[in-house]
């Protein structure tokens, strides 16, 4: 399995959508053919298409607030001392997280389809969030499938996607958690694809999903690789970029212009779920059996009969038993590395970075990027230089966070 | 040779000048035993082939009686050996057609060449994979083939005709027309007639296959497709199947009652 230099990574799959010949592809009830093959050739249309891309940049631009900020985070690299931490503050982009490009573009995607009803799967309920958010906006009628327990652990991406006018439809089946909610938008997709456009929320899913959102998060890298050049005149000697990852994608987009640069690291951090659980949603670094979830194939949580076992983590974001077919390629090719964090070192590093930072405030998932910053930061020397994506806010976590260490709100 | 009995079973149903009746429930459910009972029942009642769900938590493609249904199997623990098993105990007594029905990840965590050797041994005559579609699923069919199984191609309403030809020209013996666009247990969104439509458009492009017609089928509109190849009734049994057992009545008994009265709208 090989990495190619010098083409972009959402298009090193082969005929069938496959990434390396093993992972990703279109395993879907033939009911699904006609849509996605639609969805394909509009999407290898617009992203060519001059008029589409200025609209996405505006929209970007003036909605999402592109660029976010890249900070250094003084305190932080004063108190760990070892390597320069930096952040990608991807968490002031509107709405608090990075699903605001994916649900932007597939909005506008929606509406180039001439579709006016679109419908979209949430775990944290930032993907659901957004795509309300955008869906508001763009004058389309929104559905958001949302597992019963994560309707009510992230109660305040509830209330918002509500407030946006969207119809959140708890799924009770299962783990009631984002599984169930992908595998129930998937399902209503099947019966509704005539009328209505489905948004993945992550980079998971049949091939053109994950194309989609990796190139609508493709907006993070693109800018930070501006403001890298204008911190330092020129791409740091050795850089690493921490990314938690659940469904991959906004380590997807974090990464994608870095991943021709051999001298940048690229480490994702998995949920390693609660200390001494033998639960996880780590299938990258636990080396779960390759199986087929949502429609392609992948590293995937799963006991002997093929059935999708359970996983446990603080953060709903993170809590997915499969991962995108691109983290797939990216680890059996060697180019990034993956690990985990535990939900009490996310815990730590929230406390950690909020306490030393103040305007950085990571939600759960990140805080798992964090965790690994501060495991390794020590043990580097100054001239290395670390940059973690801040890529969600912890407002809607501060119920279970309060929780946890005890405050009351 | 367990494709050449499932032709059969479709040839026989013609002679009737009818359809042949499909039933769709999921093995397993609830137990391993109930489960063999309401096949056996199921037989009795006169059906001609038996669609054996091996169902899967993560699907794509139930709705929500056949999503119950499934959740009711795992969470007593069924495994695939104990669908295989009831097959295998099934056919020591009857003759009748028995075809699996299930997700590509239930066939590969069997490994695909184990799956096969337990179809042969346990007589199963032929497999429907749903989210398996063509042409990803062409290696597989032929294996299928080496071993005498019939791997039932899938067609849908928005399947185009260059599509629809390409498909029909790999397939097998037989193939599954999915009626209308949705999940399985939802009402009936087409009408029989354009149903028959694309039916007859299938016919004539291979008039050699047998062609099953299934989703939203039910006994209100089963004899509409008297004179097709043959129809699926799944969810209104997974359905019988709940309701018996939360009013503890014996789901064997009734599911087999629905059976015979299907049977008799098809050939009246
Ligand atoms: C803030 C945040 N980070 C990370 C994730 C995980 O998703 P992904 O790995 O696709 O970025 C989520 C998902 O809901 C999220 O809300």
């Amino acid at each position: 399995m090989k990495l190619e230099k010098g083409i972009p990574l959402i298009d090193q799959h082969d005929e069938n959508g496959y990434w390396g010949g093993k992972f990703g592809g279109n395993q879907i009830a033939e009911s699904l053919n006609y849509p996605i093959e639609e969805l394909t050739r509009e999407f290898e249309k617009l992203r060519n298409d001059e008029t589409f891309i200025a609209e996405r940049d505006y929209y970007f631009k003036n909605f999402v607030g592109a660029p976010t900020p890249f900070i250094k985070l003084e305190n932080l690299t004063k108190h760990l001392g070892g390597a320069q931490i930096y952040c990608k503050l991807v968490s002031k982009a509107t709405g608090g997280a990075h699903k605001a490009y994916n649900a932007v573009v597939h909005s506008l995607i929606c509406k180039r389809l001439g579709k006016t009803y679109i419908g979209g799967d949430t775990g944290a309920g930032y993907a659901g969030k957004m795509l309300s958010m955008a869906a508001a906006k763009f004058n389309l009628k929104c559905k958001i499938f949302m597992g019963a327990k994560d309707v009510e652990r992230q109660s305040i991406n509830v209330f918002s996607m509500r407030s946006y006018g969207a119809e959140v439809v708890p799924v009770n089946s299962g783990s009631q958690t984002l599984v169930d909610a992908v595998s129930e938008c998937m399902r209503w997709w099947t019966s509704e694809n005539e009328e209505a456009h489905m948004c993945v929320g992550s980079t998971v899913g049949p091939t053109i999903f994950v194309k989609i959102c990796a190139w609508s998060t493709a907006q993070i890298s693109r800018e930070m690789k501006k403001q890298v050049i204008d911190e330092f005149g020129e791409v740091p000697k050795e850089m690493k970029l921490i990314n938690c990852v659940g469904g991959g994608s906004s380590a997807a987009g974090f990464w994608n212009e870095w991943i021709d640069y051999d001298n940048v690291e690229l480490i994702g951090v998995e949920a390693g779920g609660p200390e001494g659980s033998s639960k996880h949603a780590a299938p990258l670094t636990n080396d779960s059996p390759i199986g087929v979830l949502h429609g392609a194939t992948q590293y995937v949580i799963q006991d002997d009969q093929g059935e999708i076992e359970e996983t446990e983590s603080i953060s709903a974001g993170l809590d997915y038993p499969g991962v995108s077919p691109l983290h797939c390629f990216l680890k059996e090719t060697g180019r990034a590395r993956y690990t985990s964090a535990s939900d009490e070192e996310a815990l730590e590093a929230f406390q950690l970075v909020s306490k030393n930072e103040g305007f950085v405030s990571p939600s759960l998932e990140p805080s798992h990027a964090f965790a690994e910053a501060i495991k390794i930061a020590p043990k580097l020397s100054k001239d290395t230089i670390i940059v973690v994506d801040s890529c969600g806010d912890s407002a809607k976590d501060s119920k279970i966070i309060a929780e946890r260490l005890g405050y009351k709100i | 040779m367990t494709s050449s009995t499932l032709i059969k079973s479709f040839e026989r149903a013609k002679e009737d000048n009818r359809a042949a009746l499909l039933t769709y429930t999921v093995g397993g459910d609830p137990d391993k035993k109930t489960s063999l009972n309401i096949f056996k029942s199921i037989a009795d009642s006169g059906v001609d082939i038996i669609e054996c769900g091996l169902g899967h938590g993560a699907n794509i493609g139930d709705g929500g009686a056949i999503q119950d249904s499934t959740y009711r199997a795992l969470s007593n623990g069924i495994k695939t050996n104990d669908i295989f098993e009831i097959i295998e105990e099934f056919k020591k007594d009857y003759e009748t057609d028995v075809i699996i029905m299930t997700y590509q990840n239930k066939i590969m965590a069997y490994g695909e060449d184990d799956f096969l050797k337990k179809c042969v041994s346990s007589k199963v005559s032929g497999i429907i994979c749903v989210d398996w579609p063509w042409p990803l699923n062409l290696d597989f069919a032929k294996k299928c083939k080496e071993n005498s199984i019939i791997f039932i191609q899938l067609l849908c309403p928005t399947t185009n005709e260059d599509r629809l030809k390409s498909i029909l020209n790999d397939a097998h013996e037989v193939v599954y027309y999915i009626s209308m666009l949705s999940t399985t247990g939802q009402k009936l969104k087409v009408s029989s007639d354009e149903i028959k439509k694309r039916f007859n458009l299938i016919k004539k492009i291979s008039p050699d296959k047998k062609c099953i017609i299934g989703f939203g089928i039910t006994a209100d509109t089963i004899n509409d497709f008297k004179d097709t190849d043959a129809c699926v009734i799944g969810s209104a049994l997974c359905r019988e199947i709940t309701r018996s057992l939360n009013e503890e009545l014996n789901p064997a008994t009734n599911v087999g009652n629905m059976v015979s009265d299907l049977k008799q709208k098809l050939s009246s």
